[in-house]
């Protein structure tokens, strides 16, 4: 069955605190989900001051000072903070999305942070994405072309170009997929929203020649079907990307080569 | 120990694609799209109705028009209604054997109601 609530050894305790250093005038507390395998105990909820007069704007800003002068044991992803490599996709004030982009001010009260969700924990702040990794190269995400290879570019009118704008821009983070109930329910059988974008670039992409191959390893109750639009994918994603619409395109092709 | 030593593409590939479920989903939304009409008018007409005696509906449901409409009203609303329980129950159920039990389930009531839908709707129809 779905599950309504956290298995017992994934319930969330209440875990140290760490306070600001003495004479912070501009203190703002954030609490981040913890969690080690080694110790065998459950996950817990680490409390730290942090003196915003010595930190960045961003959320990324204050987990690295934390990690730097705080608490070295914590651990995330992070690469270019930026918002280009999708490492720092984190559950942030309740939403999914990435540390780099995100403002401490846009977050009223404690800045709550969690690992995304519904996916197993490798520690920490760091989600196990194996799976939709894998579901990725399921699709196998490649340009496909039978006919021979020309001398030069593979050509495409500026309008073929523009029906993959909002869609090459995914940069895999897996807020969308990991916002997903459908995900979180049956998301060893349904692709999830990031994956089936991914898909649709593809399928969307006029150099393509495997655009019917591509329809028929999607039509499935289970890879495609689960997507109830539900819209969290859009609603969260940080690139400001539509994978329900990119969703919608692929079922409207399903229809459209049936009828 | 994990008895699934499965590699993650080998999991993400499963048994592959069913290759179906467009027709569920185009008759999910070709019965909603029928159901709009016969709703409203399956509402109206009960408002209409309101007080009346079994005399009186039995001469409404006489009429043929009537009957089809109505015969129409609850077939397609049982055929549109055991396609979205499948989807509720393929969402939540997760141990194979129920899931099978309640999707046969549903099928089976949902022909058995149509059918007894139909029945009753003639035989009060043609005054029996």
């Amino acid at each position: 069955m779905a599950e309504f609530t956290l298995p017992a050894n994934s319930k969330v305790g209440i875990g140290e605190t760490h306070k600001a250093p003495a004479g912070a005038k501009n203190i703002r507390k954030f609490k981040v989900y913890r969690w080690t395998p080694e110790d065998g105990k459950n996950p817990s909820v680490d409390t730290y001051e942090v003196d915003m007069d010595t930190c960045g704007p961003m959320v990324l800003d204050a987990l690295i000072k934390i990690k730097n002068e705080m608490d070295s044991s914590l651990t995330f992803r992070r690469s270019c903070r930026e918002g280009v490599c999708g490492s720092c996709a984190m559950n942030i004030d309740g939403t999914n999305t990435l540390a780099c982009t995100k403002f401490i001010d846009e977050v009223k009260g404690d800045i709550k942070i969690y690992p995304l969700p519904h996916m197993p924990v490798v520690r920490d702040l760091v989600p196990d994405l194996n799976v939709p990794y894998a579901q990725l190269s399921s699709i196998e995400p490649w340009l496909k072309s039978t006919t021979q290879p020309p001398t030069r570019e593979r050509l495409q009118s500026p309008e073929e170009r523009a029906k993959l704008d909002g869609l090459w821009e995914c940069i895999l983070c897996f807020c969308c997929s990991t916002s997903c109930p459908s995900y979180w329910w049956n998301g060893d059988r349904y692709l999830g929203p990031a994956i089936l974008l991914q898909a649709y670039r593809w399928i969307a992409d006029s150099r393509d020649e495997a655009r019917g191959e591509r329809l028929d390893q999607l039509e499935d109750p289970f890879r495609l079907y689960r997507c109830h639009t539900i819209m969290n994918c859009t609603k969260t994603c940080p690139k400001s990307l539509n994978p329900a619409k990119a969703i919608a395109e692929i079922k409207k092709l399903m229809v459209e080569r049936t009828i | 120990m994990n008895s699934d030593l499965r590699s993650p593409l080998n999991r993400a590939r499963g048994l592959g694609s069913a290759k179906s479920g467009v027709h569920h989903f185009w008759m999910q939304r070709l019965t909603a799209v029928a159901l709009i009409p016969l709703v409203v008018w399956f509402a109206i007409s009960l408002v209409m109705l309101s007080g009346a005696d079994y005399g009186m509906a039995r001469s409404w449901l006489s009429s043929p028009f009537v009957m089809v409409l109505l015969i129409l009203t609850i077939c397609i609303g049982l055929y549109h209604g055991q396609l979205g329980m499948q989807v509720v129950i393929e969402d939540y159920v997760h141990n194979e054997g129920v899931k099978l039990a309640l999707i046969v389930a549903i099928k089976f009531i949902a022909v058995f109601f149509g059918l007894a839908a139909i029945v009753a709707s003639m035989r009060i129809g043609f005054g029996g």
